[in-house]
């Protein structure tokens, strides 16, 4: 059976597509629906009917990985398909990403952007430890000041920038 | 004459130093952003997007029409130097701008494919003048069971036409729609898929699962793949163009643009296949047979001239039915929606300062990429070789701030890191990305004008196919559908 699945990693995706359609067909299902209904078809219908498609497609792609159907992974200019998939890097990222997020509000836009682009540099394996950290804190704080004050698009500041 | 007085009062607002300024700055970002390499004209325009957050919708725009064209022409400099396409429509563009490059006659490819740009951007946004108020005019007529039946078409081709297995494609919009419904239904007010969230309940910004889907997915992609040894670009000097490459690029320049601009109009899938056919036929009418596929000048001009026309092509359906046919088009009607605008036939009527000075800054955009591109080329070459680690740090660092910028919640964030691990699934799996998108941004205005049918028709779905309008379209939709098994049966 892990054999089969490791042939056939396809299948997680008609897993995840039956999991959303399952999630869409009983939240559709527990929408009260009945009094505020304005015409024939309520708020209801739509959902019922991406749900159901979606639990169909899900066993459709199923029927067809196992008779050997196989999506085409997505080359790119950057892109090694020969090379094995480098999993490390990808949940370095994503804490990085993370990282972003926690702080944002915390200490502020420069500082948790200085993090994750630096954060992202290194998982992405630059080692350069002077370099990569002048231009994370360089661009982060350039963004900012070009975002907030000429740009008019707010981000946090943080204390440092109530400092300065 | 009205057209053209509406023209000209669009150049006035276009040609302002402000809005000047900002169509430079566009076509500037637009290429310098298209060339580096992973980043195509849909990524680019969908990270730009929070830089025209502060502009009026004016300013904006004008930016958008210089950032679409630039980021078009930046991608055809990486395939021809690179030979590593970055969008679609320049796949076709390095078969034989790289062997041309690799002779040693870069200079010329990086020019005729300036000069086809140019060419059929010019074209492309001529015949856009002489059609885009006509199918507006017509289209105002249409009601809610065409709009359904039209949105039912896009769906249905972007799923069928484009990529290789229909299942997948429909996975993905199946998958755009679920996102797209969640939040309170329009019409009752009811919460649909927001788990008792408040801040689920205003919807998922489109915004943010476009940056998602395009940035985040294509970075994380690239990280567990990343090319350990890159590819070198080859050196470029300033283009230019003998009188034996004008002579032979001048008809490819003219030719592209008719098979380019019908096929961007019509929901097909934008450029890859008029620039094929372009090819194709430049291939089948050229003297020069010994040379295809080592470096046939005409085999750059057609298609990129192509390319350019079909981007004017996509605005008409764009600007007149609301309708996207590629995934930049999918973007700017975001971007036209953050301003609280819905492109579609009333568009020309109610917002027709704006469309024309889009229009005007259309022609502007053309011919900046060509004053300021040919001699910038060297420089734009150069960025080829920023080092990969920066360059997807910096996707990610400016996919946060755009996500960010929306609505200042940090909950954005936390969705852009879903969307972007599903985009990454996506492509793992094969399951394009483009029919999602499109999902998300017309599904819920599809079902607004399904359920706006049937309350006409108090239910019956008669209310559906009651106008010559949607059947027609309904026919197109079976046709494109039964296609396979038809072929199927003729072989």
């Amino acid at each position: 059976m892990t054999e089969r699945l490791k042939q056939h990693s396809e299948l997680w995706v008609c897993a995840f597509l039956l999991l959303l359609g399952g999630v869409v067909l009983v939240d559709a299902i527990s929408i009260p629906a009945n009094f505020t209904q304005r015409g024939p078809v309520g708020p209801k219908a739509v959902p019922l009917l991406v749900g159901g498609l979606l639990v169909l497609v899900s066993v459709l792609l199923a029927v067809d990985v196992l008779r050997g159907g196989k999506g085409e992974a997505e080359a790119g200019e950057d892109v090694d398909l020969d090379a094995p998939a480098d999993w490390r890097t990808v949940l370095l990222l994503a804490a990085a990403f993370l990282a972003n997020i926690v702080l944002i509000n915390l200490v502020g836009f420069p500082v948790s952007g200085m993090v994750l682009f630096w954060g992202s540099a290194y998982a992405l394996g630059s080692r350069n430890h002077v370099r990569d950290p002048l231009v994370a804190a360089g661009l982060s704080i350039l963004t900012y000041v070009v975002f907030n004050n000429l740009l008019g698009v707010h981000l946090p500041g943080g204390p440092l920038m109530g400092v300065l | 004459m009205d057209t053209l007085t509406q023209l000209l009062n669009g150049f006035g607002t276009a040609l302002t130093p402000v809005n000047l300024l900002y169509a430079v700055i566009g076509v500037l970002l637009g290429t310098a952003i298209g060339v580096l390499p992973g980043i195509g004209p849909a990524m680019a325009v969908a990270l730009l997007l929070p830089v025209t957050y502060g502009l009026d919708p004016t300013g904006s725009f004008i930016m958008f029409a210089g950032i679409y064209y630039g980021g078009m022409f930046g991608g055809s400099t990486t395939s021809i130097l690179l030979n590593t396409p970055g969008e679609t429509a320049a796949v076709v563009t390095a078969i034989e701008g790289n062997p041309m490059a690799r002779k040693g006659r870069g200079a010329q490819a990086l020019a005729t494919a300036a000069i086809g740009h140019f060419v059929g951007g010019l074209i492309g946004t001529t015949l856009l003048v002489l059609l885009a108020p006509f199918v507006a005019s017509v289209a105002v007529d249409i009601g809610a069971p065409d709009y359904f039946a039209i949105m039912l078409l896009a769906f249905i081709a972007v799923t069928s036409v484009l990529g290789g297995s229909r299942i997948r494609g429909f996975a993905s919009l199946l998958i755009g729609l679920a996102i797209g419904l969640v939040g309170l239904d329009e019409m009752t007010g009811q919460q649909r898929l927001t788990f008792g969230s408040l801040q689920l309940a205003d919807g998922i910004d489109v915004v943010v699962v476009a940056v998602g889907l395009f940035a985040i997915g294509e970075s994380l992609w690239v990280a567990a793949h990343l090319r350990r040894k890159l590819a070198q670009p080859i050196p470029v000097g300033r283009p230019w163009l003998g009188r034996e490459d004008l002579r032979r690029s001048w008809k490819p320049w003219l030719r592209g643009p008719l098979i380019g601009f019908p096929f961007g109009a019509i929901p097909a899938g934008g450029a890859e296949i008029p620039t094929f056919l372009s090819y194709v036929t430049e291939r089948k009418l050229s003297k020069h047979k010994d040379e295809w596929g080592k470096g046939a000048i005409e085999g750059v001009a057609g298609p990129e001239a192509t390319a350019s026309a079909s981007a004017a092509g996509t605005m008409v359906s764009m600007l007149t039915l609301g309708l996207p046919t590629t995934a930049v088009a999918a973007v700017m009607l975001v971007a036209f929606q953050q301003f609280g605008i819905q492109p579609g036939p009333l568009l020309f009527q109610r917002e027709s300062a704006l469309v024309w000075a889009l229009i005007a800054s259309m022609f502007i955009g053309t011919v900046l990429l060509l004053v300021l591109n040919l001699p910038l080329a060297p420089v734009w070459a150069k960025l080829l070789r920023l080092p990969r680690p920066y360059l997807y740090a910096g996707i990610l660092f400016f996919a946060s701030v755009g996500a960010y910028a929306v609505g200042g919640e940090v909950l954005d964030l936390v969705i852009l890191l879903v969307i972007g691990l599903l985009g990454f699934m996506m492509r793992r799996f094969g399951l394009p990305v483009l029919p999602a998108v499109l999902g998300v941004i017309l599904g819920p205005n599809a079902e607004q004008q399904m359920r706006r049918a049937l309350q006409i028709s108090d239910g019956h779905l008669s209310g559906l196919v009651n106008t010559t309008f949607s059947v027609i379209v309904y026919a197109v939709i079976a046709l494109i559908l039964c296609w396979p098994l038809l072929r199927k049966f003729r072989t």
